[in-house]
């Protein structure tokens, strides 16, 4: 098992090499520079300081060198500073701003299984039933929702015409000030809507997913089979059938952490929640390179953890797996 | 299992199961309206550009169905023009992604070797990234503009299209005709694209539809974010700007943007689906 994992991490090193050579090649070969948002704006500056600030950031050295300084400092978990007023290390804001996104992407893929698995097994056991057609419905119509539109459509509603929930941010003013367990009940109040966005768009897929295997697994032999030893229907579906049709979701888990991350930058920016997508989204407008390049390499890192632990809790779960 | 399948080759086949399948005909039917309509936007609605201060944030009536926007501009022929720029973003976008996805995908599947284990590798690690981080990247850095939007989003979208047509030349290559076709000395080209290529068409027009619909979602949500179609071009993206900045009080301007999108998304979705049932023999019982 262990051999396996290191194998895999092993495995992961040459792919990692790759999405920092693309993302670094991508971002630079693209029209303008961090030195423009200092100096397009500003006719007093000469073009020997626009040179010496290019010099300072390294913009003046050929692609290559340039990537392979920032590799090498890399390596040292170093993201370099950030191109902005604050010039304060990559590593560090990215650290302060993970930990929110981590907790919506999970709270949200909780909430997509608690809701996508019953329902998916549900209209798979009633197939053809109006309870499956109206799910079936729901599932092309969340397919079809953009989150973005989603958000707003509760921010006007929830937010603003009925005041039951805050539109923006995590924290209250004065949140500081409360007992924990007030501040706790504070950022959870604020997280309602942009978790329930982030999660209503996987709802439909994971739902229609559940579905397909359910209906997969029960038309095989050892479902017949324990149908045949006699067992209750609900013995059958509940604990034969359940069991095997779950296993595939952990993979589709696995690979929905891209989409979920890409989907970040989107809700934090209309709830105006201080998490990596956010952050992501400001650095893009400031040009901030240290900062995208951090960003895109953490993104990727998460993809390919989740798909690692995805292939672990996988064999975990299977022992058909596990024997290869 | 070849003569099961009604491909291209038996388009009567095709045609009858794609009509009793009211998915399909649903979309198709969604499909043609918004077709239509963003071809008539000239014609049916008034001009979306014209601003009139004097008739800002009309709710819907009978002279502005859809009301108006805080420039006083008609709501419904900014959506109908909106209609053109979407679905043009649409099919561009998606029409780079398949031929990028096409060719990468045949080479890799027509000769396998290190050539396939090469590109695969390539395909990983495009997977690996969070798309919209990259398309948002990339076009934050060029000119935000409606070319630029659909050849990133063309460029970062053609992994699922390359795997699939990956996976059916590597099935359709031994076939008996494509033997044959070698035999009599038919050089790669021509064996990849007159032999094997017409035989792999049925995924490849599932995975365009939908793709498609996932093309308007992107574009859309760039916009809304203020990278995408830059005003005052109207697109449904950025209409939804002015719906979030009169949040509470003009609902219009945040309800039917939306749903041109859902509406437009939903048709493809469904089509899409449609079709791939359609040729799926084994989904009928």
């Amino acid at each position: 098992m262990f051999v396996q994992i290191a194998k895999r991490l092993i495995m992961m090193l040459p792919l990692l090499l790759g999405i920092t050579l693309i993302s670094f090649v991508v971002i630079h070969l693209a029209p303008g520079e961090p030195t423009d948002l200092q100096t397009q704006l500003n006719p007093e500056v000469s073009s020997e300081l626009r040179e010496r600030l290019r010099a300072q950031y390294d913009l003046d050295k050929p692609l290559l060198v340039q990537y392979g300084k920032w590799l090498g400092r890399l390596v040292q978990l170093d993201f370099g500073e950030s191109f902005v007023q604050d010039r304060r290390p990559v590593a560090e804001k990215i650290a302060e701003r993970l930990p929110v996104t981590i907790m919506i992407n999970l709270l949200s893929i909780g909430l997509i299984l608690l809701i996508a698995v019953p329902l998916g097994v549900l209209s798979a056991v009633r197939r053809n039933s109006l309870f499956d057609r109206f799910t079936t419905v729901f599932v092309f119509i969340g397919f079809a929702t953009p989150s973005f539109w989603l958000a707003l459509l509760l921010m006007d509603f929830f937010g603003v015409r009925l005041g039951l929930f805050p539109i923006a941010g995590l924290k209250s003013l004065g949140h500081e000030y409360l007992s924990f367990g007030r501040q706790v009940g504070d950022v959870a109040h604020h997280l309602v809507l942009p978790v329930f966005v982030s999660a209503f768009g996987g709802l439909a897929g994971f739902s229609r997913y559940m579905r397909g295997n359910m209906l997969e697994v029960v038309r095989q032999d050892y479902i017949l089979t324990a149908r045949a030893k006699g067992l209750s229907e609900r013995v059958v579906i509940y604990r034969h059938a359940l069991h095997n049709a779950l296993l595939p979701v952990i993979t589709l888990l696995g690979l929905s952490v891209p989409g979920l991350i890409g989907g970040s930058v989107i809700f934090e920016t209309i709830f105006a929640i201080p998490g990596m997508g956010k952050m992501f989204y400001d650095g893009v407008m400031m040009r901030d390179y240290p900062l995208i390049m951090g960003v895109l390499v953490i993104g990727a890192v998460l993809t390919l953890v989740g798909n690692l632990i995805a292939d672990v809790a996988y064999a975990m779960a299977d022992p058909r797996i596990r024997r290869r | 299992m070849d003569s099961l399948m009604p491909s291209f080759k038996r388009p009567g086949l095709f045609m009858q199961r794609l009509k009793h399948n009211r998915m399909a005909l649903a979309g198709a039917a969604i499909v043609m309206v918004m077709c239509v309509l963003a071809l008539l936007a000239s014609v049916v609605g008034r001009d979306p550009g014209d601003i009139d201060v004097s008739r800002q944030l009309l709710a819907p009536c009978w002279e502005f169905p859809l009301g108006t926007d805080d420039l006083g501009r008609d709501v419904l022929a900014r959506i109908l023009y909106g209609a053109r720029i979407s679905l043009l973003v649409g099919f561009v976008a998606v029409g780079i992604s398949t031929a990028i996805g096409v060719v990468v995908g045949a080479l890799a599947g027509y000769y396998g070797g290190w050539v396939d284990s090469l590109i695969m590798r390539f395909v990983d690690i495009m997977l690996c990234f969070p798309s919209f981080f990259l398309i948002l990247a990339v076009v934050a850095f060029l000119e935000p503009s409606i070319w630029n939007i659909m050849i990133v989003i063309g460029l970062t979208s053609w992994m699922g299209v390359a795997r699939l047509v990956r996976a059916e030349f590597l099935s359709l290559r031994e076939r008996d005709y494509v033997q044959a076709a070698k035999a009599l000395g038919a050089g790669d080209g021509r064996v990849i694209f007159m032999h094997i290529l017409p035989n792999a068409l049925s995924p490849i027009l599932v995975s365009a539809t939908l793709g498609v619909a996932g093309a308007i979602l992107v574009e859309s949500a760039l916009s809304f974010l203020g990278i995408g179609v830059q005003p005052p071009t109207p697109s449904w993206g950025n209409m939804l700007i002015a719906g979030k900045q009169t949040l509470g009080t003009a609902w219009w301007l945040s309800v039917f943007p939306g749903l041109a999108i859902l509406l437009t998304v939903l048709g493809y979705n469904l089509l899409g689906e449609g079709i791939r049932d359609a040729l799926d023999p084994r989904l009928k019982e």
